[in-house]
Parts: C-alpha cells; structure tokens; sequence
C-alpha cells in the first residue's frame, strides 16, 4: 500500500509535517505520527458524511441544485448586498485565501478570518508593543523554561511537547523534559497544568495583574507588590519570576487565556513589554498557540495583500481596518451587514448567540466540505474539496513557517481556490461593463 | 512580440560608455536590438533623460517586511508623498494600495515602476522561510525580482568553516541557494545571530561566535572564498558586525581590509558592503560619535575589491528591519519603541522596530550627512550604489530626494542650514561643493547594481539587454539640477515612460499595464557539486534535520510551483 | 444554584468532532458543563444529569459532567454552540467577544438539553 511520507497535518497550528499516510483505492485508512486531531481530519472525508451536493435554500428547507446554480445564487447576494461580510478563510490554503481577498474586493464587502475569535487580540498587541518571537524549532534547542499561559496544549495542540517544547530534545536540549522546567498559568488545574513542575493558578481575568506583578519584579521593583496577587501569594509570584531570572531561554507559548479574557488585547500587549522587559536579563520570547492550521496564513497574507492581518472592510475602494468597529463580531451585534458568506470555518459554532440571531436575518453563503452550525442558517451552501487532504497549496505555521500542503487522494470536489475563483468570475460578469477586470 | 523606438532621447549608458548622447534605442520581442521595422512602435522621448530601468540592489520588500507590515496599521493611512503613498482604492487596473514604509505588495510594484525601477534584490531572507518571500514576490507587479540568501550566522555553514571543510561548504551553500531559490550570499552581522539566540552578540571581527569555534573572521572569508570557486554571479553581500554602534568604523574598514585577499575571476567586487552609512561612525559614543566617511572613502579610492552602497537616511518615520536582531533590540530600548524579534533556528536572527529621524537631532543630522559623504567623496561611481535600506534609512519612495541631494549641492545647504549646532563638527559635507551627474546618477541607480549583481543583461541599454527603459521628464540641456532639484525630483518620481520588457507601463506618472515579472535564481549546485559531495552534504543534512529542525528535510525545498516565471542561473563551473 | 464563573474553551474531543458537527459524537464532547465535586453535590446532581446554565446573555441547558481539579468558582463549558448561547457578545471596543470569565448561575434542571440544530434554531426571530 503506498504510504505517503511527510504529509502536512491540517488541523491546529502546529502545522505538523511528518505523517505518513496510508492511501487504499484513493481511500485514506491510517495515519502514522498524527494526533488524535489530526488523524480526524486527515481522515474526516472517509470516516464521516460530508456536504455531497450544492444547495440553495427554498420555503427554508436546502434543496439540493447545480453547482452553476450555487454559484449565480451566490453571486446575485453578494452584488446586491449593500454591506456584505466575507469570513473565515482559515482551514484552507493560502492560493484559496487570496481569492477570497480579491472577491471581498471586486465586491467591496468587509473581510476577517477566524482570528476574530481567537489571536485577533495578539495581532493588536503587536501592533502595540511589537511580538518579540521565534522560530518553533528554537526553543526546542535551546529552551530550559517554557511556559504555557493561558493555553492547554494537552488538549488543543496534543504534539507540541514532544515536537517543538516540553519533551522535545534539541542541540542544547538533549535530554528533553529533563534539561527544562514547564510552568502553567491558568485558573484551572488543566490536562497540561497536572504536568507542570509550577501551576500559577489565578482568578479567572487577572492576567494583566499577574503580568504587571512580573514586571515590577523584573524591573526591580518588588517592593510595590502586595501580599495577594491574582488571587495567589505573593510568594508564588516571586518563585515563578526567579525562575524566569534563572533560566538561560525562556519561552512563553500564549493562548485564549491571554486573548479572551478580560483584559483582552492589553494582556498580550504586556506579555510583549514583559519579554522585553525579561531580554535585560535573559533571553526569553514569546509564541501565540494559534489554533487553526492556517489562521496564521490568512494574517500573512491579507498583510502583504492589503496591509492588514485582519478585520478589513473594503467598501472604500481601499482597505480600511479599526477593530472594534470592523471585526466581524462587531459589524454583525450592530446588525450592519446585510450579506455574509464564509469559507473554511464555521462562525454558526463559534460566535456568541447575538451575532447568530443576525446571521439569521441575512442572506447566507458557506463553502464548507462539511455540514455544521453555520448550515443551518445558510441560504447557499456549496461543498469543497478539503485542502491538505483532497488538493494542495500553502499554510503558514502558528510561528509563520511556511509548508506546501500534499494532495493526498483525488477528489470531484473544487477546492476553495477554484469555488472562489468561478464566484468572483460570476460576480464580473454580473456587475458588466463596471466590474470588467483583466485575469484573476 | 512588438517592435519599438524610442526616439529624441538623451541617453545615459554608463556600461555602454554613453554619457548623454542622442541615440535611439530599439527594441524587440521584450530585448534591446540594433534595428527595428518602419512599422515600430514610436516612443518620443522629446529630449528628455533615458536611461535602463532601475536596479534596486538591496531592499526590504517582501519577506521580513510583513512583519513591519502587521506592525504598522497606521502607515497604511500615511501620505507625506501624494501619488506614492497612502491609501489609493482599486481600479479598473490596479489592486488597492495602502503605506509609505510598509506598503502593501502592489503598491511596491506599481510606484517602484513609477520611479523608473524594473528590477528588485530582496536584501535578506533566511533559507527556512524563502517560500514567504516567493509568495510576496509573486504579487510584487511588474518588477524582476531576486533574493539574497542568508548564510552568516548559520550552524552548518559555521560547522563546516570550523571544520575547514571547504568542499562541503561549497556544496551546502549551493544546495542552500537551490533550496531557497535565492540568487547570492547575503551575510548579516556575521555569526551575531547565532549568539543571538542566547541573548548575545559578537563584538567585532575576531570575536568567537558562542557555541562555535569560529570568529566573524572566518565566516566572511570561507563563505568568499567559496562564493568565487563556486563562481556565483554576485559577491558575498556584507552587513557588518557593530552595525549603529559609534566607532564601528574601525569594524567596517577592518572588513574591508580583511577581504584584500580574496580572488574573483568575476569582472566585479569581492565584497559588496551594505548601508555603509550605518557603519561608518568614529567616535566612543553617541556625544562624540562623527562621520568616518572620509576614512571609508580614503579606502575605497584606493582599492578595487569593494563595492557599497550607501543606506541613506530619510528624515521622518522609517522602519528598521533587520537579521541584526541585537541592534534591533538595542534600538527597541533605547527608544522605547515597538519590538519585534524572530530567531530562526539554526539561520539567523532578525528584528523589526519603528524608528524616526528628525534633522533637530544631532545624530540624525550626522546619518543624513554621512550617507552623502560616502557617495560624493568616494571618486568613481561604479563602486558606489544609491539606496536608503529601504525602509530602514527611509521608505524607497524617497529615492528621487536622496538623488537630488547628490545633484544639487544648493539643496544640500539648504538643509545644513537647518541643523542644531552640534551637528557641525562631525561632518564633511558642508564643504563638498561635488554635484553628480546624471551619467553618475544612472551608475549609481542601475548600471553598477546590475554589473555587482553579476546581471548582465540589466542596468544597460546595449544590445542584448533586456528592454527595461526609463524616461524621465527633464531636457539635461535645459534643466539644471543643481538649481531645479524640485523640478528633477518630480521628474524621477513619476516617470514620463516606464517600460519593461519591452511594453509601456508607466505613462506620465501613471501605471499603464501590469505584466507579472520574473524571479531570477542561482542553482550552482546541479552542475557546480560534484555527487560524492552531494552526497556527503545529504548524509549531514539528513542528521541535522532529524536533530535539530522542526520541519521536515522533505519539505524544506521550495518548490517549482512558488516561481512561475524563473529565470534560472547556472554558473560555469571553473 | 450556584454562582459562579463561565469558562469556554478547547478540548480533543471537541477537536476531534470539528467535521461531524451534526452527529452524536460531537453533542457528547461539546455539550455538557463541568464542575467540581462540591459544586455537583450542592446542586445534588450526578454526572449527566441536566443543568441550566444561566448568563446575562442567555440560558442554555446541558449535561453535567465533573472535573475533580476545577475550583470552586469555575465552571467549564466547552467552546461551541451550547457555551455560545450564554457568553458575553461585547467585544469591548477591540473586536474580541467575551468567551472566558463570564458570570453565571447553575442550577439542576429537568429540562432536555437542545440538539445543535434544535438549539439553532433558537436564534431565529
């Protein structure tokens, strides 16, 4: 049976790309090396129903219909709409998401990836402070303190330490868990903390607290402190600050404890200054735990496309961004949007119920390989090919690494590159003369 | 493809020996030709200025620049330069443009066209992340793009200079070039982004670099040497160690010296040093620090193996980005500004950090002066090439400014005379009363970037070259510049013809056609390794890969589907 | 009742049911609330018996579950639809709805908890 050797895993950010994966009859049937993650979506197509056929919703039932039909449907909403809302773009690759780009463009609408939800609050921060980081495989090398703030990678990132932190050996490292410390920040005692050689268990949305009191350590400046920080002794935060002192490369992998809680941006603003703050002494760095395989990707490339990660509304003619007023929670709680389509995510699971109750009242489009929340309030639904799996292309890594995704088998469905592609085709035409633009 | 004239030009081709002659040029099937049909397009250059399209030989424009990009939301609204900045919404041709500093991809490619560019050197990528630069590239309009590849700092290549192996050294700089799909040896800080990754740095040239038993020494003449028995089109391409730091001069001229010893069969430099102007302080600190640019140019008068460029200053706000990621951090804290660090396991080290440069300040005032020092008092042209580090001196759409100020000394004054007292003992230029030229200007911009790029078929407008011409809306007979450096600065910011490749795409001022351009590479590795050391390098690479990286060695080439259009180099093999 | 605070978020389960959001699998790793064994016995509850989890923004009904090591004050929902339905939409100015510390109240209940497409289309108006 052929096994294909260093496949990309397209789940979470780890973006690992060591599998090997068993291909029968254009069946995939084992996945070596992968995660529980990553072997359900490696093998997602096989293992479960997928959207077969595209649809259009008639008296508010899906019928299904041709894909040209889709297609024309789609591209009516988004040429009449006023307002529309591009989202999502994130499970997919990076060729798919400039097509999204360009689409949101010809039709002036606001786009946003799944970063809304997630790391958006670290983009801000790096626009505040800047992100002092690194490569993933550098502290595997080098790294004798890691701390995991915030995030559970037992749970959400289940290879990241063994591959690149807490167990992984390197130059510097070769004996892995044993030449290395592992401290938790969390208010719960998590899958990951158990492991911890520290748990700093705080208050749920003393971050920014906690952070400071680090700070006014580092800088020499304990004498502020009081004797109850974040809900703990001051004398755990004078132990976990020395041992930030002590070590020789530290690192500070950060998740949705620091971006979602309440704090939001400004937590991961002064990890950023708490790192630089820490570099006077030692090295140290930080790294957000990013959750999708190519969230990153989308920030790379609406970056160089349009000089914004994210949260951006092109109703001007140029992009525009101001988070807080064009993230795509944002737009749909004030109930401006009057169009949304999304591709590789799902918003109908992942927003808080305000912003469902609109998507309700709009007309909906959702490119998915998979029926899911968001279904249920789509009014176009046309299914694509799963990419990583089904067809190729770019990802970007939660550290920015880019790595070429394999096809693995053959597919009849359109990848998100090409759905995207015969949309914005159908939108010119639609718009005539107006919208007439030479090659994609 | 179609013919063409351009007729009534005056034309500077300071390869060819041309210094403002009116000859017509033709061109056909995208190449410069002797002669063309009567049916040839005509192009009326009206006594107006011709040259080659520009060659920028080293700049921050895609890879490294994202980073600033994500950094920057506020200068994708800033607009100091009407027509090459802010924001401009899309068109029925062009995409949308944001930025002065960290402009978005088609903005770089449509307003470096504006300019009169048409070629491009991406000044640093490491190995690891040159997909990302492919990918940018690949939606950079209209330029010809190429990457230089960084090696100084990398364990392998350390490995294998302390192991004085210089076989495989040649063999893994060549299968790095292939891997990135770079074009030459760029060399940051040598060995200091190694060190880096513990927090240090190295000190100067004869410095051990941690970890490693190699000086910053030994990395810059084994990777020279193996660069010209490799025979690779360009030289190494130097950043030096102590980049910012006053009294770095003695580093800079030490390098320089260092490098008397290495040969090239290659009608060009050893050694092209980069943004001089940074490197060239005396001084012990920053209340004594002054230009050593009198020093540098002293030097390179004399000597033939180095080429430079200058790293001009631009006042107002800029963006550092750098693989000196000690400086970088240097410069956070220092100024208090945003910081951003990226350590690349086992290649290099990196920083971005938001800077401004303001004529009030006595230092800044001395940066802005020694740039031009290092242009004006250093005698043939072709060893001096123009930029500003864009965007670390200042934003690319400042070149017209910078090359007026080498024309016009009246300008110059102008801006002298503005500055704080304690400026005045540390510079020179006051009293270099030099104007250059537009034969000059045209050595400095395109005709000595292509030649020490080792890009024959650039920079010129010989036969044979490929047609990338700028027209600039200036009659040299009529126009002093000296005088009307305003009037000649609006002429080199929008060009009155771009054309690429043989078609127009700029038109007074204004972007006419967008074709995609090329991306030119080296690979010295399939005809240049012999297989018993290719395949020694694979045995060690596969090692280091399963030791060390965090991506597969499979996955680690960049593949065929990042270039669309290559241009691939093999160097002969001597 | 109890009062407490509302924390959302991944687990592998949930994960691992991100391409079967209609089925039993993932209802089974994303809806359910967990306490600690305290808060379970003042409730008087066993695992997987209901409990309303209720939010300024919202009520939803799930199955309990334990989880020894959480504190008193925490309670966890795993993020997806049922952890929506109750979460804090204000994105403070930055973009960013509330999905982790958000004050609530548990209590025991009789009520069925919603299947994902009856619980969606709750959101109809």
């Amino acid at each position: 049976m052929p096994v294909i050797k260093d496949a990309v895993c397209t789940l979470c950010g780890c973006l690992c790309d060591d599998l090997e994966v068993t291909v029968e009859d254009n069946k995939i049937t084992k996945v070596g090396k992968a995660c529980k993650l990553g072997r359900a979506k490696t093998m997602g197509p096989f293992l479960h129903e997928r959207i077969e056929k595209p649809m259009i919703r008639e008296n508010g039932e899906l019928k299904e219909c041709s894909y040209d039909e889709a297609i024309t449907k789609a591209a009516e909403i988004l040429v009449a709409a006023k307002r529309p809302m591009s989202y999502g773009w994130c499970s997919t690759s990076c060729e798919a998401i400039e097509k999204a780009v360009l689409l949101a463009e010809e039709t002036g609408s606001l786009i946003d990836s799944t970063a809304n939800v997630c790391h958006g609050p670290s983009a801000l921060a790096a626009q505040e402070k800047g992100a002092p980081t690194c490569s993933l495989g550098t502290p595997k090398n080098y790294a004798d303190l890691i701390i995991f703030w915030g995030c559970n990678p037992v749970h959400a990132h289940p290879r990241h330490q063994t591959r690149y932190s807490t167990m992984a050996k390197g130059a510097f490292t070769p004996n892995g868990k044993k030449d290395r410390k592992m401290v938790v920040v969390d208010p719960r005692n998590t899958d990951t903390a158990k492991k911890a050689d520290l748990l700093l268990q705080l208050k749920p949305g003393t971050d920014y607290v906690l952070i400071e009191a680090l700070r006014a350590i580092v800088n020499g400046h304990e004498d502020v402190l009081p004797d109850e920080i974040a809900g703990m002794p001051k004398e755990k935060v004078l132990e976990f600050a020395e041992m930030c002192k002590a070590a020789k490369f530290g690192v500070l992998y950060f998740g949705m404890g620091i971006t979602q809680t309440r704090g939001r941006y400004k937590s991961g603003d002064n990890v950023s200054s708490l790192i630089s703050d820490l570099n006077q002494i030692t090295k140290f760095v930080m790294i957000g735990m990013r959750g999708h395989y190519n969230v990153t990707g989308f920030g790379q490339v609406a970056s160089w496309e349009t000089g914004f990660p994210m949260a951006i509304d092109f109703s001007r003619g140029y992009p525009y961004y101001n988070p807080g007023e064009t993230g795509t929670n944002d737009v749909l709680m004030r109930r401006e949007v009057d169009a949304f389509i999304t591709g590789a995510a799902d918003p109908g699971a992942h927003f808080p119920q305000e912003s469902i109750k609109h998507l309700f009242n709009i007309p909906a489009i959702q490119i998915d390989g998979y029926a899911n929340p968001t279904t249920e309030f789509s009014d176009v639904v046309i299914p694509a090919a799963i990419a990583g799996v089904e067809c190729d292309g770019t990802a970007y890594r939660m550290d920015c690494q880019p790595i070429r995704m394999k096809k693995l088998v053959e597919t009849t469905f359109k990848s998100d590159e090409e759905i995207l592609t015969d949309l914005i085709n159908k939108v010119r035409e639609l718009k005539g003369a107006e919208g007439a633009k030479g090659g994609v | 493809m179609a013919e063409m004239i351009i007729k009534n030009g005056v034309v500077y081709d300071p390869k060819n020996g041309i210094d403002g002659e009116k000859n017509e040029i033709c061109i056909k099937d995208g190449k410069i030709v002797e002669n063309v049909g009567a049916g040839a397009k005509i192009v009326d250059a009206e006594g107006c200025v011709v040259m080659a399209g520009g060659v920028d030989g080293h700049t921050h424009c895609a890879g490294k620049i994202n980073t600033g990009r994500i950094m920057s939301p506020h200068d994708m609204r800033y607009a100091p330069i009407p027509g090459l900045s802010g924001e401009e919404p899309r068109t029925k041709l062009l995409r949308p443009q944001v930025g002065y500093n960290t402009p978005n991809t088609y903005a770089i490619g449509y307003r470096y066209s504006k300019l009169g560019y048409t070629s491009l050197a991406e000044a640093a990528i490491t190995p690891m992340m040159a997909r990302h630069m492919h990918e940018e590239f690949e939606e950079i309009p209209i330029l010809d793009k190429l990457g230089l590849v960084l090696m100084g700092s990398n364990w392998q290549v350390m490995q294998y200079i302390q192991d004085k192996d210089s076989e495989k050294l040649k063999a893994y700089m060549a299968w790095l070039l292939l891997a990135a799909r770079g074009y030459g040896v760029k060399i940051v800080n040598p060995g200091g982004g190694s060190s880096w990754t513990w927090g240090k740095n190295v000190s100067g040239l004869d410095d051990k670099v941690v970890d490693f038993d190699v000086t910053p020494a030994d990395i810059l003449i084994g990777l020279a040497e193996a660069n010209e028995s490799l025979n690779l089109p360009h030289s190494i391409h130097v950043h030096c160690n102590n980049l910012g730091v006053p009294g770095n001069l003695s580093t800079t001229l030490d390098t320089m010296k260092l490098l008397e010893k290495v040969k090239t069969k290659r009608d060009r430099q050893v050694m092209h040093v980069t943004h001089v102007q940074f490197n060239a302080y005396t001084g012990t600190s920053w209340m004594d620090f002054a230009s050593g640019a009198q020093d540098v140019a002293d030097y390179i008068n004399k000597r033939d193996h180095i080429t430079f460029d200058m790293g001009q200053l631009m006042f107002g706000p800029a963006m550092t980005m750098t693989a000196d990621g000690p400086t970088e951090y240097r410069n956070a804290r220092m100024f208090d500004a945003k910081w951003s660090n990226y350590d690349q396991e086992l290649e290099d080290a990196g920083g971005v950090v938001p800077l401004s440069y303001t004529p009030q300040h006595f230092a800044h005032a001395t940066m802005w002066s020694i740039g031009l020092e290092l242009a004006l008092l250093v005698k043939d042209p072709w060893k001096v090439m123009f930029t500003t580090d864009n965007p670390n001196g200042g934003a690319f759409v400042n070149y017209p400014e910078g090359q007026v100020l080498l024309m016009s000394d009246k300008k110059r004054q102008e801006i002298i005379a503005g500055f704080p007292d304690m400026t005045m003992d540390r510079i020179t230029l006051p009293n270099i009363d030099r104007e250059l030229g537009w034969g000059e200007i045209a050595t400095m911009t395109r005709a000595m970037s292509a030649k020490m790029l080792g890009l024959d078929e650039k920079g010129h407008l010989g036969v044979g070259a490929d047609a990338d011409v700028a027209i600039y809306d200036i009659q040299p007979d009529k126009v002093d510049p000296s005088v009307e450096h305003e009037k000649v600065k609006k002429a080199l910011s929008f060009a009155k013809y771009t054309i690429k490749g043989g078609e127009i795409v700029v038109r007074d001022g204004e972007i006419t056609a967008t074709p995609k351009g090329k991306v030119y590479w080296v690979n010295a590795y399939e005809n240049g390794v012999a297989q018993a050391e290719k395949d020694r390098l694979m045995a060690d690479l596969e090692e280091r890969f399963k030791k060390y990286y965090s991506i597969q060695l499979a996955n680690y080439m960049v593949e065929d589907a990042y270039l669309p259009r290559p241009v691939e180099i093999r160097p002969e093999v001597i | 009742m109890i009062e407490t605070i509302l924390i959302s978020g991944r687990t592998i389960d949930q994960g691992a049911t991100l391409e079967e959001k209609t089925s039993q699998a993932y209802f089974d790793a994303a809806a359910y609330c967990e306490l600690n064994e305290k808060n379970l016995e003042a409730l008087g509850l066993s695992i997987d018996q209901n409990v309303l989890v209720t939010t300024a923004h919202g009520t939803v009904v799930v199955p309990a579950k334990i989880d020894k090591r959480l504190p008193d004050d925490i309670v966890f929902i795993p993020m997806g639809p049922w952890a929506n339905a109750v979460v804090d939409p204000d994105t403070c100015g930055c973009g960013m709805p509330g999905f982790k510390g958000v004050p609530a109240t548990v209590e025991a209940t009789t009520d069925p908890a919603l299947s994902m497409k009856e619980l969606m289309a709750t959101y109809k108006e």
